[in-house]
């Protein structure tokens, strides 16, 4: 049998002990040891940007991590970034630009741009444009997702 | 429908599913947590072509964690080729071998990817450690790639029973091609290879079946794009009534075609072992198998002429084609019928002459991915056209104009049969105004200078533009039903699938619009066979014309039971009463008003006694079928830079002018064009399946296989004309593979413009390109 380790993460903002084993990734820790499924896995192989989480802060590919070296760090997923009923300015944006079709590799972008946004209050679109690039959509053509970014970035300095 | 009812309908509304999706809540499959789930994988073929000798999973049955393995023995009479999901048109003179692939393999292997066993364990991680403990045993057989070489005496046979590797052959004419070549002023011939990739939506596959015996129902969550069609198919070869059987499609990250292929191996396996274990199983695709275990669409080799007047009208098209099928074909014509049928495009061609074989290789299968074969006819005729301009020295767009079908001849019978078993017939078109809105968006009349003045400063510009297309919307039909509930919210449930078209919304907004409600108002469920249980399915852009006609029907007359009980309740007539807000209210008497949620509960007495014939509720089904396809237009135009150097390029301007008829959310439908497009890109200058000799996938990765990126894609200029289709009461054509499809030559004449090819000689024949392929072509021609 496979030993076991006991590690504690903050998830979204809450302290959660798990005893997980030393192989087991992130993004499955994440998503069916603490059911937050609103992370999405989409390559396993760190290109795509579905499975994109805040690791202390920083945009991170939670398929090229263990959930041990998450022990004593600080995780966001998706599931945090409203406030209550009130969407982060960026999930607004997306909804009204519709930046969204199927919506798989929505949670990704929406981690890695709501990070590129804070560090980046006033981008123009080639900047948008780059930071989006790690993050692969199948859906949209990117237009209305960069339309969104644009559009939250105007929202969020007012 | 009175002055002051809203009109959703043709709104850029905002869509309904967004707020699930954008917080995390939306369930997809992988999402599901059943208490007692097992877990499964799938040991694949590494060879694509062999006699399998063996495959013995004692070992892995011995390591902990392992509940069961299975091969093809294991599977008793279970194990059976499966079916025929899309019978051959009735054309004339068709010849077509099935070969249906079975659920895992028994004693040969026809493609790297085919599934050899399966393994399920407490764990995904179990699973697949135990794979490795499979012990397999395959003798080797040369590889069929290459189309030409599988149809020359003494090739290996993919399938031994055959006597070639002929999966089909069709030759489909109209009008005197040989009459029409005698008397042509120029005939232009070409050899044409147009390669299509893997559709990969960024969700892979996936699999969770539960089978509760004390209920004796088997409910399956499948990322299928046809979730009815797959119960049908499972209830028959689990010898259970189609009630029994519960498919649910959840929310799908992507589908483009291929999340319909009746049956994939685990739609079959993952179903039969939780009935064999009485546990729930989950299957989830990963990335790698994906590219191997999903199917693709992949090539054609064309070699096809043009017969032309001096004044560059068309007389005539002959064309032959080799098309690669994969190692087995289930979805019958589909592919290469679309490509004979769409090379016609939007041109007067007198005489049409087209013969196609469908080959064998030991490669995936080939099924549609969204333009399905499409691309690969409206590559031939436009570079035909291309180089017809050059050698008749008449303008690219000119040659086009002059060949256009007039707006006074639709309908237009191709006389040639569609997928779809009816005749080629354009329902209603007007094509010339969107050439001309392209040209006019592209800035086509002032480039020359524009160009001239680029490469002055060493800037090599290139313009392009391409017509096309694209038969939407066939039948057979869809069904939906339509209820006001007691809360006064209305739930709409239709069998098709949904895979991020905006189903919520543009149905909600049908609905809305006939009973007076607001869209937030309308509760959409898509892909459950318990929620609606007839219908086909998301394919070939027919979701919004078929379903969504049908829903406007079930609304219709929800919309009637709705006005004849509130006119029994004001005792009025009806004529004197207006749907809007969620209410029934007397025009002209505010305050005399009765909300939806009370008529609802009016509908339904839980005393007393009710007329004869009462129906209880405020609801209805209904269905659409249309009569044929109904066929959408388009033109996209392009300017690109491109490093003579480097060979890279950089799309700088991008025109789409689209006519889909009737635009039921113009929001959507740019996404919808947007994303298309961007496809199309992948498809022109980045994505290529490399298979070496021996069938081997050598890029079987997303960092190998190249997706277009954000600074792959540009910004795009859409416009629209609008020319309704008679086919259907709503007037809508469909939209969803309008921008994938004439992506191709768009690429191909605009490179060749930019680098001034032409004039050195060279000609782009094919597709994909990319810069290193360029370099070749270039170099090779000296």
């Amino acid at each position: 049998m496979t030993d076991s380790h006991t590690i504690a993460v903050t998830v979204n903002g809450v302290r959660t002990e798990k005893s997980v084993e030393p192989r087991l990734l992130l993004s499955d820790f994440i998503r069916h040891e603490l059911m937050l499924a609103g992370t999405h896995v989409g390559c396993e192989h760190g290109v795509c940007g579905a499975c994109t989480i805040l690791f202390d802060g920083f945009p991170t590919r939670s398929c090229l991590m263990f959930a041990v070296q998450a022990d004593g760090h600080e995780i966001a997923t998706v599931e945090g970034l409203s406030k209550g009923e009130t969407l982060h300015p960026l999930q607004q944006a997306m909804h009204d630009s519709h930046g969204l079709q199927c919506g798989y590799c929505t949670p990704g972008i929406l981690m890695t741009m709501s990070a590129f946004l804070d560090s980046n209050p006033s981008p123009d679109e080639h900047a948008v444009r780059e930071a989006l690039s790690g993050n692969l959509c199948r859906c949209t053509g990117y237009q209305h997702i960069v339309d969104a970014v644009l559009l939250a970035a105007e929202r969020m300095r007012t | 429908m009175s002055s002051r009812e809203t009109r959703n309908f043709g709104a850029p509304i905002r869509r309904n599913e967004d707020r699930k999706l954008l917080t995390g809540k939306a369930l997809f499959v992988d999402d599901l947590e059943i208490p007692g789930m097992l877990y499964a994988a799938l040991l694949r073929s590494s060879v694509a072509h062999g006699e399998l000798i063996s495959v013995d999973v004692s070992a892995a049955l011995a390591r902990e964690g392992v509940v069961a393995a299975y091969t093809a023995h294991d599977l008793g009479d279970f194990w059976q080729p499966g079916p025929l999901l899309v019978p051959p048109p009735p054309i004339e003179g068709v010849i077509f071998n099935l070969r249906t692939h079975a659920c895992l393999a028994k004693d040969k292997v026809r493609y790297v990817g085919e599934p050899l066993a399966i393994v399920i364990a407490e764990s995904r991680y179990i699973a697949e450690d135990a794979l490795a403990d499979i012990a397999v045993e395959i003798e080797q057989l040369p590889a069929v790639v290459d189309l030409e070489a599988a149809l020359k005496p003494g090739a290996a046979l993919v399938h031994d029973d055959l006597r070639s590797n002929v999966s089909a052959h069709v030759r489909q004419k109209n009008g005197d091609y040989a009459a029409a070549a005698a008397k042509a002023a120029h005939i232009i011939k070409r050899r044409f290879a147009y390669e299509h990739g893997i559709s990969s939506p960024m969700e892979t596959r996936g699999v969770v079946a539960q089978w509760d015996e004390r209920a004796g129902q088997l409910t399956v969550w499948d990322t299928t794009q046809a979730p009815v069609f797959l119960r049908n198919g499972l209830a028959a070869v689990f010898g259970l009534s189609e009630r029994q059987v519960r498919v649910v499609a959840p929310f799908v990250g992507g589908g483009f075609g291929p999340k319909i292929m009746m049956f994939y191996p685990e739609e079959l396996l993952v179903p039969w072992a939780s009935t064999r274990l009485n546990r729930p199983i989950k299957w989830i695709e990963d990335r790698l198998e994906h590219f191997v275990a999903t199917t693709h669409e992949r090539g054609q080799i064309h070699d096809a002429q043009i017969a032309l007047d001096a004044e560059g009208r068309i007389l005539g098209v002959k064309d032959v084609f080799l098309h690669d099928t994969g190692a087995y074909d289930p979805y019958g014509l589909t592919v290469p019928i679309n490509s004979q049928c769409t090379l016609l495009g939007p041109y007067v061609i007198p005489a049409y002459d087209s013969t196609f074989t469908a080959v064998f290789t030991t490669l995936p299968i080939v099924t549609p991915y969204r333009g399905a074969g499409r691309q690969h006819g409206v590559f031939v005729i436009e570079r035909l056209l291309d180089i017809a301009a050059h050698e008749l020295k008449i303008d690219p767009a000119e040659i086009r104009r002059r060949n256009l079908i007039p707006p006074d001849a639709f309908p237009y019978d191709n006389k040639i049969i569609y997928q779809d078993f009816a005749p080629l017939s354009y329902d209603s078109g007007n094509y010339e105004p969107i050439l001309n809105k392209a040209l006019d968006a592209i800035g086509y009349a002032g480039f020359k200078d524009e160009q001239k003045k680029a490469l002055s400063e060493g800037k090599h510009l290139g313009i392009a533009i391409a017509n096309y297309v694209e038969g939407t919307g066939i039948g057979p039909y869809e069904g939906a039903r339509v209820q006001v509930q007691a809360n006064g919210r209305v739930s709409v449930a239709t069998g098709i699938g949904t895979q991020g078209q905006g189903h919520f919304t543009v149905f909600a907004q049908i609905v809305a619009d006939q009973v007076g409600c607001l869209v937030t108002d309308v509760d959409v469920v898509t892909g459950d066979t318990d929620r609606f249980h007839w219908g086909a399915g998301t394919f070939a852009s027919r979701g919004a014309v078929v379903a969504g006609n049908a829903v406007n029907e079930a609304a219709l007359v929800v919309r009637q039971k709705i006005l004849k009980l509130a006119a029994d309740h004001f005792e009025c007539a009806e004529e004197d009463l207006e749907l809007g807000n969620g209410e029934v209210q007397i025009v002209g008497v505010p305050g005399r008003s009765v909300r939806l949620s009370e008529l609802a509960m009016k509908a339904n007495p839980m005393r007393g006694a009710v007329k004869p014939g009462t129906e209880p509720g405020l609801e209805s089904t209904q269905y659409f079928g249309p009569p044929g396809g109904a066929t959408a237009s388009g033109v996209h135009a392009m300017i690109i830079e491109v490093d003579p150097e480097l060979l890279t390029l950089e799309i700088k301007k991008y025109v789409v002018v689209h006519d889909c008829g009737t635009v039921i959310n113009p929001l959507i439908l740019a996404g919808q064009i947007h994303g298309g497009v961007a496809q199309g890109i992948g498809n022109a200058f980045y994505e290529k399946l490399l298979f070496d000799d021996a069938g081997q996938l050598l890029n079987a990765s997303l960092a190998d296989y190249l997706l277009p990126t954000s600074l792959d894609v540009p910004r795009m200029q859409l416009e629209h004309t609008v020319t309704p289709s008679p086919l259907n009461p709503l007037g809508i054509k469909g939209a969803g593979e309008a921008g994938a499809i004439p992506v191709g030559p768009l690429f191909a004449q605009a490179i060749e413009d930019a680098l001034g090819l032409k004039a050195k000689g060279i000609e782009l024949l094919e597709i994909p390109l990319s810069p290193g392929r360029l370099w070749q072509l270039i170099t090779q021609a000296g």
